[in-house]
């Protein structure tokens, strides 16, 4: 599976966002979006909820498709690929999903181990050890029984952790993946995120509104906001950062130039109309 | 007066471009059909759930419209002395009509409606989307061996309806009300032709409604808004649907076949 693609060069990112619009219908999400994904790293895409962050992950993965500009994934660009290059290029990429989107008609070892089974023609004994390993890696080897529904939020996503990254993948994609966890799940999450992304060499694209959290295993940031980046540097650049805009996001404060208020009518005027 | 057209185009506009894309659909899943035949058993654990799981109500249906069947037989055939026809009625009705539009009406409710429910909540859940991402089509992966598990137990649950309906008019008839069994059986045989009537009835008719109702629960779930209400209204369209097409497709091919 990590076999390069046509055009793949090592030495380029391994994603490149290129001058990306994006709207859904009148509303723009993305309004001229340039970034870069480079190998080996974890970036983190940050922005206030609503900013279009689950999408961008959507464009990298050719779900959704740009109105303009170019995405280009692996050295090829997503939009020319033909249905089976784009599902071909997609087993490349391990995502994880903000609820963890596990199958509900399989226990935890069957969803674990469902990439497996559609991709790869392996022995059960070898699919076996594969799964286990991957399961005691995020700590549910025995709950490896479970059903989704029997499991907490932060085990589904530890087992989707684990889906995500059956078929060592080359990157993978983190929609939100610290949003509603307790702090020991947080905690847990975050170690085993940095972990994966040392031990297999991964490329890992985080997106979240989880600054701390982020900052703290993230080797590069962008901070998203009204369909635009609107900064980017290391967390230590970003920290130390004195635009306003950067400094409103990081330190959490309501007021700034990044609004808070759904954009429309004053609300003066509302009032008295 | 505006605002009416308006709402009449716009209605009209919505109805053929959900049609547009029902077709479009179904074009992708009899592309996709080969698939279906190379996972066997994903279209097994399919018919188990869509036709194992009907039968119970489709068997308690049968016996009941049987019933009736030969009770209302029963009384207007013995105004005329001639309530030995009982069987030939119980077996004409539920063979080329009741039999395959009541199971296709009863199916569309039972499996068709988890099946809409089923595919919206993989939507509304990510499980679709997360397909996609681990590079598996949910077309072919999902969808399909639905599809096929459709076609198949359709014809059946209406041959297993049908069979037991006759069951239940032997019940009433000769069970209860005294007709003569034997003049119940041969009169039967005497009236039924394999192919006129079996085939035509009870085959082709409930493949048919099968294909119908299988494409349009499969749509509604494939094309259902992410959300509870989303799908709950998909849901209910495709009972109101698939209940309507069965009966107006029940029309055309009655037409075509017994004219």
């Amino acid at each position: 599976m990590t076999s390069l693609a046509p055009s793949e060069n090592l030495n380029d990112p391994l994603v490149t966002v290129d001058g990306v619009s994006f709207s859904h219908g009148a509303r723009v999400i993305f309004d001229n979006v340039s970034l870069t994904i480079p190998r080996g790293k974890i970036t983190a895409i940050l922005g206030p909820s609503g900013t279009g962050k689950t999408t961008l992950l959507r464009l990298i993965g050719g779900q959704l498709a740009p109105s303009k500009g170019q995405v280009t994934v692996f050295g090829q660009d997503v939009q020319a690929l033909s249905v089976t290059e784009l599902y071909s290029m997609r087993k490349r990429i391990g995502m994880l999903f903000q609820s963890g989107a596990l199958l509900t008609d399989l226990d935890v070892f069957e969803n674990v181990a469902f990439p497996l089974r559609e991709h790869a023609v392996l022995p059960e004994s070898m699919i076996r050890s594969i799964v286990l390993m991957k399961l005691e890696v995020v700590g549910l080897r025995n709950a490896r029984h479970l059903y989704p529904r029997e499991l907490s939020g932060g085990m589904a996503r530890r087992v989707a952790l684990a889906r995500a990254t059956a078929l060592d993948p080359v990157m993978v994609l983190y929609d939100e993946p610290f949003a509603g966890q307790d702090p020991i799940s947080m905690g847990i999450l975050v170690r085993l995120i940095g972990e994966f992304n040392r031990a297999l060499n991964l490329t890992s694209v985080i997106v979240s509104h989880d600054v701390k959290e982020t900052a703290m295993i993230a080797d590069y940031m962008y901070l998203l906001s009204e369909g635009r980046v609107v900064a980017h540097g290391t967390p230590e650049g970003m920290r130390a950062s004195r635009e306003p805009a950067v400094t409103q996001f990081m330190e959490g404060e309501p007021d700034g130039p990044l609004p808070f208020h759904y954009p429309g009518p004053d609300y003066l005027h509302d009032l008295m109309s | 007066m505006t605002e009416l057209f308006a709402r009449i185009g716009r209605s009209s506009l919505s109805i053929f471009e959900r049609l547009g894309n029902g077709t479009l659909f179904l074009f992708q899943i009899l592309m996709g059909l080969g698939f279906g035949f190379k996972r066997p058993t994903l279209v097994l654990l399919q018919i188990w759930a869509v036709g194992v799981r009907s039968l119970s109500i489709i068997m308690v249906s049968g016996a009941f419209v049987g019933m009736v069947l030969g009770l209302q037989g029963y009384n207007t055939l013995v105004t005329y002395g001639s309530e030995e026809s009982l069987g030939a009625l119980v077996a004409l009705s539920l063979i080329r009509e009741l039999g395959p539009v009541l199971t296709a009406l009863l199916f569309a409710g039972r499996a068709g409606s988890a099946l809409t429910a089923e595919i919206g909540l993989m939507k509304a859940t990510e499980q679709l989307a997360a397909l996609e991402m681990m590079g598996v089509d949910p077309l072919q992966r999902i969808v399909v061996p639905r599809f096929i598990a459709g076609l198949f137990a359709m014809p059946l649950l209406a041959a297993i309806f049908t069979a037991i309906g006759i069951l239940g008019g032997y019940f009433c008839g000769v069970g209860l009300l005294g007709v003569d069994a034997g003049a119940f059986w041969s009169l039967m045989q005497q009236h039924i032709d394999l192919i006129d009537d079996v085939m035509q009835g009870v085959v082709i008719k409930s493949i048919a409604f099968g294909f119908v109702v299988t494409w349009i629960a499969l749509y509604e779930g494939y094309a259902s808004l992410p959300t509870s209400e989303g799908v709950s209204q998909a849901t209910t369209r495709t009972v109101v649907n698939a209940s309507l097409a069965v009966l107006a497709l029940d029309f055309v091919l009655t037409g075509l076949m017994f004219h």
